[in-house]
């Protein structure tokens, strides 16, 4: 199963509801593609809720990294929501940690978008 | 424990595209389960082998059709050792950079080598003659 990307808004926030597996092939480049698609429609405040994300690769952390660095450059916030306890593990182990905000509740989530 | 208790191996050669993490990571599974590994850790092995055989494809092969990548899995009594071995050019993983160094955790690849070696007991690597990179995998239950 590859990746599935769907947005809602919450307010000014968008929230995009990843299922699915992030790894190197179809997975990370519809990650990819899903997330320049909100920067370019000018979307400058994304929650990915990686809820029904049950794997992520090294190619898949390099993803979102490149979605972090790439919203973050053009002035807006990439955030995540309710990370599995294997995904939390694996941006633990590899300090991704330090550079995501990372949340366990979409209210308090959305509202610490400034 | 000496890896030299191995009684049971399996071998074979796997197709330099991306899917073939999907045989591989199955063959080892099956081996590991036999042998009774956790679900946590056939987890962590899972992972090490397909980043080990997605770097065999993508790194050493280059999606070369006419080059295959060799898996080899051997079971232990305690253990599971997995052999991946590609036809490239070989890298030595000494000159790679560390990915969870503050100024490398911006970087979009090179955490494919530090998730193998977080996730199995031992990691090993060798150049093979004329051609090609070996990796040895070793993970006890």
């Amino acid at each position: 199963m590859s990746v599935k990307l769907s947005p809602r808004q919450v307010g000014d926030v968008t929230v995009v509801d990843v299922s699915g597996r992030i790894t190197l092939g179809e997975g990370s480049s519809n990650l990819r593609d899903g997330i320049r698609e909100l920067a370019v429609k000018g979307q400058k405040k994304i929650l990915l809720n990686l809820a029904d994300v049950s794997y992520i690769d090294s190619s898949g952390l390099g993803e979102l990294v490149a979605a972090f660095t790439s919203v973050t450059n053009a002035g807006g916030q990439l955030k995540l929501l309710n990370l599995t306890k294997r995904v939390k593990d694996l941006l633990q182990l590899t300090k991704l940690y330090t550079v995501f905000d990372v949340f366990d509740a979409e209210t308090s989530a959305v509202r610490s978008f400034t | 424990m000496a890896e030299d208790t191995e009684t049971k191996r399996v071998d074979t050669f796997l197709e330099s595209r991306l899917d073939s993490a999907d045989e591989a990571e199955g063959l080892v599974f099956h081996a590991a389960r036999e042998i009774g590994f956790r679900e946590e850790d056939l987890h962590k092995l899972g992972m090490a082998v397909r980043e080990s055989i997605v770097n065999a494809v993508v790194h050493g092969n280059r999606y070369n059709r006419r080059k295959k990548v060799h898996l080899s899995v051997l079971s232990g009594q305690d253990h599971l050792s997995v052999i991946i071995a590609d036809e490239g050019e070989g890298f030595d993983p000494a000159c790679l950079p560390d990915p969870v160094a503050e100024h490398n955790l911006l970087q979009q690849s090179g955490r494919g080598i530090f998730l193998i070696r977080a996730f199995v007991d031992r990691f090993e690597v060798r150049r093979l003659s004329p051609s090609g990179t070996e990796v040895k995998l070793v993970k006890y239950v």
